[in-house]
């Protein structure tokens, strides 16, 4: 259907046509998607910080904390998604809780500064603004944070527990101190776990629409958006399903990398071996 | 001879783990070029020892020396020891080589030095050949040598071996036992190893520790400590052995052991029998015989077989004497028909000397 021509309302014409791929790489659709990109690499990579720490501490800790840990992470994505977003709008919104909790922050500050005689020096501003939080970049970098970081913490946590704990104290016993251990006994054992993480969480970022719609303004719309518009309002579906394909050729030429990664690295491994 | 040097002494150490104490006022010190080895049953904290010693864990109270030298809060990778873990813990991502360059890397030693280094260990564990092998790629009596080489290419002044040989089948365990200990000799380099393994510490340590809850009971040379222990959990823990009961007297300046078993045993005079002591003697000290022994020294019985069990090289025998008091006798199969004449129900002659006995602390 990329391949068609819409002639008008309901007919398409198939007559093989690039024009919707020449379409997609000119100027604002091209440059979303590019967004689209740098958002998810963003996305991810906040993910990866997020979750690396926290994979450890659940697998450092002891048998009963680690289930409580690890429902409580598995339990929200048994929450709908819309919901979940939903929730973040409450916070995030102009009067909501984010907002609330600071001003009345403000508040406080303000009356110990008056009764310390500083009100006039003006320290913390004449009255309290509200941050905007919702319809930006940010609101939505951390919705996707948000909503994405389980599909981290799960595969990384998984490599975790299969590392021989004996094996960290070799390090050290070898004369390795936490960094060195860290850097050269854990990260290559859990390399696999993180990869498939990155996988797992770039790749639906960089189609996700309902967050983008929801938490974000006329400035942080993502690939998914207009895919959605074209399917809908814009009743333009060769030139969406065009911008779908592009996705999905995006999302083949990552996993690709990933099967050349491990097959070099795994390569790598046998050197010297026959 | 002069007194060789201490290369480990540990002082009063305490460990507890919640509620259970597992290392209880140990002392001990372990010289240079020992083979020591502490013998105990599982669980009873000899693997809390060596990992105090590493730096694995810290003391609850106490005191670990190395080269005189208080270590006792002196972080792992800062300690001049390395150990060869259960697990062996190789490095799964890195080549045999790399795993022993572990290191020596971390040690900053150049190139040149290291190669050399590494080649001469990989020969000495006969492991040359494999240098980028992956230990998934690997037997087991190989990885344990890759570890083993692992932790002495440091040359680090004790090797501490964590029960090192369990994962392997009996006839590799012999042989690795036997290179250990060659190993240990060539290189001059002290080993401590912990095991649960009789056989293991008696064939190739040159001193025993026994441990039993937290607590060690007696420390020897490995001979000693078969033929001459003190304390009665020692004597049963290193392998078969009948204890008589009994009480000791003293009449005319000879102590008379009036024992349940065998009557009355006389004993040696210059030796002090404990208050609440008993005898032991073990199996393989036992001779079957033809007839009663009247000889002076021999203590003699007579009785019914009861059990028999065969081990290939030695059958283990019980017999019941008259007084339902039962004896384990330990027979050499030394003809192929030896064994036809030990039949369950058959009378039998059999006697030890008393200088066989062994004096042992409850």
């Amino acid at each position: 259907m990329s391949y068609g021509q819409k002639v008008n309302i309901i007919d398409i014409d198939y007559n093989w046509t690039l024009i919707n791929y020449a379409r997609a790489t000119d100027g604002v659709y091209f440059f979303t998607l590019f967004k689209s990109v740098i958002i998810s690499f963003i996305t991810t990579f906040l993910c990866l910080l997020i979750a690396t720490p926290v994979a450890f501490y659940i697998s450092f800790s002891s048998v009963r904390i680690k289930s409580i840990l690890l429902v409580s992470i598995l339990l929200p994505l048994w929450t709908n998604l819309l919901i979940r977003t939903y929730s973040l709008i409450a916070l995030l919104r102009t009067k909501g809780h984010v907002n609330n909790a600071l001003e009345n922050l403000w508040e406080s500050a303000n009356y110990f500064l008056n009764l310390f005689r500083l009100a006039n020096h003006n320290l913390i501003g004449e009255s309290f603004t509200p941050l905007s939080l919702m319809h930006n970049n940010f609101s939505v970098i951390l919705g996707l944070v948000y909503i994405y970081v389980p599909f981290m913490i799960i595969p990384i946590y998984l490599v975790l527990e299969k590392i021989d704990r004996n094996i960290l104290e070799a390090s050290y016993d070898l004369g390795a101190n936490h960094k060195v251990t860290f850097f050269k006994i854990i990260m290559p054992n859990i390399s696999v776990g993180i990869i498939s993480g990155i996988i797992l969480v770039f790749i639906p970022c960089l189609g996700s629409f309902i967050i983008p719609e929801l938490l974000g303004g006329a400035d942080s719309q993502m690939i998914g958006n207009i895919i959605e518009r074209q399917f809908k309002s814009a009743n333009d579906w060769p030139f969406g399903s065009a911008l779908s394909f592009i996705l999905i050729y995006i999302t083949i030429i990552i996993l690709g990398v990933r099967y050349v990664y491990s097959k070099l690295y795994s390569r790598l491994n046998q050197k010297g071996v026959s | 001879m002069t007194e060789k040097k201490t290369t480990i002494e540990l002082k009063k150490l305490n460990k507890r783990f919640g509620d259970i104490v597992a290392v209880n006022d140990v002392s001990l010190k372990i010289s240079e070029n020992d083979f020591f080895t502490i013998l105990g049953p599982s669980g009873c904290g000899k693997s809390t020892i060596l990992r105090l010693i590493a730096g694995l864990e810290v003391q609850d109270t106490g005191a670990v020396m190395i080269n005189n030298k208080d270590c006792s809060f002196v972080p792992a990778n800062e300690r001049p020891v390395n150990m060869v873990f259960q697990s062996y813990a190789l490095f799964p991502h890195l080549s045999v080589r790399d795993n022993i360059e572990f290191g020596l890397k971390l040690k900053k030693i150049n190139n040149i030095d290291r190669k050399t280094r590494v080649e001469e260990i990989l020969e000495l564990v006969k492991m040359n050949g494999y240098d980028f092998k992956l230990p998934s790629e690997l037997s087991g009596g190989q990885r344990q040598r890759v570890a083993l080489a692992r932790a002495i290419v440091n040359k680090p002044k004790i090797v501490l071996l964590d029960e090192p040989l369990s994962a392997l089948d009996a006839n590799l365990r012999m042989e690795m036992q036997q290179e250990l200990v060659n190993i240990q000799r060539d290189l001059k380099m002290t080993f401590m190893l912990v095991t649960h393994d009789q056989d293991e510490a008696l064939s190739i340590s040159s001193k025993i520790a026994i441990m039993e809850n937290g607590k060690i009971i007696e420390t020897n040379t490995a001979t000693n400590m078969y033929e001459y222990p003190s304390k009665k959990f020692s004597a049963e823990f290193l392998g078969r052995i009948n204890i008589i009961e009994g009480a000791s007297s003293v009449i005319n300046n000879r102590i008379l052991f009036n024992s349940d078993t065998f009557g009355k045993i006389n004993i040696k005079q210059d030796i002090k029998l404990p208050k609440d002591g008993v005898l032991g003697i073990r199996p393989e000290k036992i001779i079957i015989e033809t007839g009663l022994n009247k000889q002076k020294n021999r203590v003699s019985m007579n009785g019914i077989i009861t059990n028999w069990t065969y081990y290939g090289d030695v059958s283990y025998i019980t017999i019941e004497l008259k007084n339902k008091s039962k004896v384990y006798i330990n027979v050499q199969n030394i003809h192929r028909n030896s064994l036809q004449e030990l039949n369950i129900g058959k009378k039998l002659f059999a006697s030890f000397d008393i200088s066989d006995l062994i004096i042992l602390e409850k």
